[in-house]
């Protein structure tokens, strides 16, 4: 069975005194229940675009999207997101950051903290619990991201790049958590980056898009063992999977260049 | 080690020479203005020495004076201030995040921020008369389209991203807007309410130029008349140091009620 179901979907939008631009053309793609899907693509192939049309946040000209059966028709709590900016919210400590979610729905203060609590010792950061963003790293703030858009207990967790902005060792380290965290929580997982290797590592499918218009050119699965550490990098399979999303990849942007 | 000369542009300089640097630009103009008394090259209805202006602030804490035009003066900023800030508060939030609001206000606002104050007396006192109403709505137009315009830039800066998060974590419009937008205004809006305080200081002496019987904006004016210029020194001192001191206020307030917002 298929949790996430697109559909024939694209976007249209004129910019101002400029031809109508195609941002994303007919994409199909299904996201089975419980697994990581990644998709990777050139910057400005539409990829974060289909990710704020299943979450609610953006209409699309055209097409249907559903989740578990039921059509897409605004963002909810049912579809979390952790963003490529810092969006904690910087009046609420760490706790109360996690706590938001639930205590929207109502939740008591008990039971949401119950739940923060547990999400925040997965992250590694109980003994931060009561600081406030401004005295977090990137990465800590991604990791409370992550944390607080689990505590909301979504159907699927959509990602739009969540460590772009983060070097490249705390990277390594942020996947390898999300990993961790993914394997004992077992959550359906929409996750976009442009770091082919990001992508490999993480995913159980990756699907290539290509540059404008967006559509999805190739989906691969990723046959390498779970879990994963750094020694999968480095392994046949993943650098086989690597030169084919590369190829893909390097024609898409070859193509991108030449299109300006 | 370059970098720990004090001309190096955007380096810290020892706390010690920052306040020493500090009390020697005030000492030189207290220099200056005793060089200038003393040394006789202004006579004292030019400019008064500083040990009249001493006597007079002296005598005018004795006999009540000084702190009755204060009184006054206070008033009539406080309360100017707070019915602005009250109304340009919500009303400037509202502004920056939703269109609608910004398309009704937006010509009336950019409409008067360029009218001056002082243009607005005659219509004033016509209208609400020469009484302590009149000073008030002197320190409120000259603040509240000033906030507005200020406090609905600080809403519109709002990252968009923080809003979309927070739709997906749950939150319906009214929850985004209380929950949300009006505590990521917060800091802004307490740094613009403490510029335009300043601002409301420098109303001060227009709101007190037509038919006031108190107040220091009035003092001074009335020292004016008969060249004592040590009262109106007294006058333009006690203005700057209340200024100063609620400018400390605003600056307590703002780090006691939002520890979580980083320093300014």
């Amino acid at each position: 069975m298929s949790l996430l179901e697109i559909r024939d979907v694209s976007v249209r939008f004129t910019p101002k005194k400029k031809p109508l631009v195609l941002a994303l053309d007919d994409v199909s793609l299904t996201v089975p229940d419980n697994t990581f899907s990644v998709i990777v693509g050139p910057s400005g192939c539409g990829k974060s675009t289909l990710l704020r049309l299943v979450a609610g946040l953006q209409p699309a000209t055209s097409g249907t999207m559903r989740l578990d059966g039921q059509p897409i028709e605004g963002p909810s709590a049912e579809r979390g997101m952790v963003f490529q900016s810092y969006t904690l919210f910087p009046w609420l400590s760490v706790r109360e950051n996690v706590m938001f979610g639930p205590s929207l729905k109502g939740m008591s203060k008990a039971e949401a903290g119950a739940i923060a609590d547990e999400l925040i010792e997965a992250v590694g950061l109980t003994t931060f619990a009561g600081s406030y963003p401004k005295e977090l790293s990137g990465g800590m703030r991604q990791r409370v991201a992550l944390a607080r858009a689990l505590a909301n207990n979504p159907q699927i967790l959509l990602m739009d790049e969540p460590f772009g902005a983060l070097d490249s060792q705390t990277r390594q380290l942020m996947q390898e958590l999300l990993l961790t965290i993914w394997q004992t929580h077992r959550k359906t997982v929409l996750f976009i980056t442009h770091d082919i290797d990001e992508a490999i590592f993480l995913g159980d499918i990756v699907h290539v898009m290509t540059a404008r218009p967006g559509r999805i050119n190739k989906s691969l699965d990723v046959n390498i063992p779970r879990p994963r550490g750094i020694e999968s990098l480095t392994s046949e399979p993943f650098m086989m999977l690597k030169r084919q999303v590369l190829s893909l990849m390097h024609e898409e942007s070859v193509q991108a260049s030449r299109l300006g | 080690m370059a970098n720990r000369s004090i001309f190096a542009p955007k380096e810290d300089i020892p706390r010690g020479l920052y306040i020493l640097l500090g009390l020697s630009s005030v000492a030189i103009i207290f220099g200056l203005w005793c060089v200038l008394t003393y040394g006789g090259l202004t006579p004292p209805d030019f400019l008064a020495p500083p040990h009249l202006v001493a006597e007079a602030a002296i005598k005018r804490i004795a006999n009540g004076n000084l702190l009755d035009n204060t009184e006054a003066s206070l008033t009539v900023i406080l309360l100017g201030f707070l019915f602005a800030s009250i109304l340009s508060v919500p009303l400037g939030i509202l502004m920056g995040s939703f269109k609608a609001v910004e398309a009704v206000i937006e010509p009336i606002t950019g409409f008067m921020r360029y009218i001056p104050v002082s243009a607005l007396i005659p219509l004033l006192i016509l209208w609400i008369g020469i009484g302590v109403e009149q000073k008030v709505m002197v320190i409120f137009l000259g603040t509240f389209f000033q906030q507005l315009i200020l406090i609905s830039d600080v809403s519109a800066r709002v990252s968009k991203d923080l809003i979309d998060c927070s739709y997906t974590l749950g939150a319906n419009r009214r929850q985004v807007v209380t929950r949300v937008l009006l505590p990521a205004c917060m800091p802004g809006v307490m740094d613009n309410l403490r510029v335009t305080m300043g601002w409301a200081w420098t109303y001060l002496v227009v709101a007190e130029l037509v038919a006031a019987n108190s107040g220091l904006g009035y003092m001074i004016l009335n020292a004016m008349r008969g060249l004592f210029t040590d009262v109106i020194l007294l006058g333009v001192f006690t203005i700057g140091i209340l200024g100063l001191i609620t400018d400390q206020i605003f600056k307590f307030l703002r780090r006691r009620l939002l520890p979580w917002s980083a320093e300014f």
